[in-house]
């Protein structure tokens, strides 16, 4: 049953770097930059949700709202200040600037509510779900959060292969050049996709601050990097790469804390993405360019 | 008034002085073609009207209002469309959201019909709908990115080396669609380096070297030109 219990939990905690990650491969795929401060508007949406319940009083569902549009908010400005002008630099300088980003809504958000750890209240209200005479427990919250990646996963392959915006976006992230030429605004595109993955950042910050329930201006770089890491073992710039990356990194992670050692657990996720980038470079689902025939 | 004017037009790339002082016109219902060697400046001034170049100096009017600086996504709404060079097809993508993406800037309604005339030029890729276009021979590809170019009903399309890499047969046949659009009133602007194809169906011609209009003259004419004979169509 135990094996069970990590299964689940490792799904359910894969679902979270699967959301965040998805955040990670759009940028990517369209704007050709890794944006290291990803990790940190989950931090921001998790404040955001906190602020909402603890000091005006509202419903869970509502903070929720609140950092989905304010880090949506936050998302289109960061783009717009730090990484627009910046469109034909060099990546490595827009790789800097990423991660002074990274710093700048660290440091703000310790500014603002401290260092002090914060209990996150839980998002979800109804009770775990008991099986096999309460053997096997699976917490609402992971439930949840399974539903949710699912949820998003389903929405977002439905914008990007029906829309006329979706598939613009796929066009962008093919050529910038050719989709201009389309009539079809790429600056205004790029910054959608933005707004986009910040919003799903911030739904995975309240879902893993409602797993995980201590908030700090830190919580959000470490799941950032293997989110990170997930999208990189799907395959980068893939969105069911990023989901399937997600999923099996968080079940690799649950697995080695659960046989093998918690303190190693993390080594052994990097391990197992060297092993597999070994192996296929590209990722999982890295892009494979059709042959012409 | 021309539909498109073209006046002392300068671009640079960097401190490379690519296109200096280049001025034509294109009237309602023309083929023009810039015919040119390698590196004449004939693709560089496409970018510029397209808006992808800034120019330097010089103006480009088109229906009567100047279209320099108009960034490249305005120009599909002024009704101006470019096919570019070597064919940028969306290549992950079917051929139907290739054509659908041609008519971003339209209704879905108006995209229907615009579809099937596409279609109606170009069969085969109805044929070919709901394959991804990176699979296309090279041939399908440029109808693809011609058909693509004209989804967005354009007044002017401007065809960048439409012939580039493709053999002699479907050579003919893209030209002879390219007749046939014009035949429909589309106005066609045409670079190429396939300078006999292009003379043979351009109503007039300009033939630019090192970024200057050393000639200009009918399509027959020039191709009885002696010069022009002797630089461009192998004797």
């Amino acid at each position: 049953m135990s094996f069970l219990t990590a299964l689940i939990n490792g799904i359910s905690l894969g679902s979270v770097y699967a959301i965040i990650a998805l955040g990670y491969t759009m940028v990517y795929g369209i704007a050709k930059m890794l944006n290291f401060a990803h990790g940190d508007v989950i931090m921001v949406g998790g404040y955001l949700c906190f602020c909402t319940v603890q000091y005006l009083g509202l419903p869970t569902l509502a903070g929720v709202i609140l950092a989905v549009v304010g880090c949506t908010a936050l998302g289109i400005v960061v783009e717009g200040l730090a990484y627009k002008p910046l469109r034909q630099a060099p990546s490595l300088a827009v790789l800097i600037t990423a991660i002074g980003v990274s710093y700048f809504l660290q440091n703000s958000a310790l500014l603002i509510w401290g260092a002090d750890p914060k209990a996150f209240p839980s998002a979800v209200s109804f009770p775990s779900v008991k099986l096999f005479d309460g053997q096997l427990i699976i917490n609402s919250i992971t439930i949840v959060t399974v539903l949710a990646a699912v949820l998003v996963m389903v929405a977002l392959t439905l914008f990007t292969s029906r829309t006329k915006m979706g598939k613009a976006m796929r066009a962008c992230s093919e050529d910038k050049g050719a989709a201009q030429l389309m009539g079809i605004n790429v600056d205004r595109t790029i910054s959608m996709v933005f707004a986009i993955g910040s919003g799903l950042a911030a739904i995975a910050g309240v879902l893993l601050c409602s797993a995980y329930p201590t908030l700090t201006p830190t919580t959000g770089s470490m799941p950032g990097i293997k989110a990170f890491t997930a999208a990189v073992f799907g395959g980068i710039g893939s969105i069911p790469g990023a989901a399937l990356g997600g999923v099996l990194l968080g079940i690799i992670e649950i697995m080695a804390k659960t046989y093998i050692s918690t303190q190693l657990s993390d080594a052994i996720v990097f391990g197992v993405l060297i092993i597999v980038l070994l192996i296929k470079p590209a990722g999982l689902l890295g892009k494979l360019v059709p042959e012409k025939v | 008034m021309s539909m498109l004017e073209v006046n002392d037009l300068h671009v640079y790339y960097g401190s490379i002085h690519a296109v200096k002082g280049v001025s034509f016109t294109v009237d309602k219902g023309e083929i023009v073609t810039l015919i040119g060697a390698n590196g004449a400046g004939k693709s560089t001034t496409l970018n510029t009207i397209a808006g992808i170049l800034p120019a330097r100096r010089g103006s480009v009017e088109f229906q009567g209002e100047g279209i320099l600086g108009v960034p490249a996504h305005k120009m599909v709404r002024k009704g101006i469309a470019l096919c570019p060079e070597g064919r940028r097809v969306f290549t992950q993508m079917t051929v139907e959201e290739n054509l659908q993406m041609g008519g971003y800037t339209r209704t879905d309604a108006e995209n229907a019909d615009t579809v099937e005339d596409v279609y109606g030029h170009f069969p085969r890729l109805r044929e070919r709908a709901y394959q991804v276009a990176g699979t296309l021979s090279g041939g399908e590809q440029q109808m693809l990115a011609m058909g693509r170019a004209l989804m967005g009903r354009p007044d002017l399309i401007m065809l960048d080396e439409p012939s580039m890499g493709l053999a002699p047969i479907l050579v003919d046949e893209i030209f002879s669609i390219i007749k046939s659009l014009n035949d429909n009133g589309t106005t066609v602007l045409l670079v190429e380096q396939n300078a006999s194809m292009a003379l043979s169906i351009a109503d007039r011609a300009y033939v630019l070297e090192t970024g200057r209009i050393v000639k200009e003259g009918s399509g027959s004419d020039l191709l009885r030109d002696d010069d022009v004979r002797r630089a461009y169509l192998g004797g």
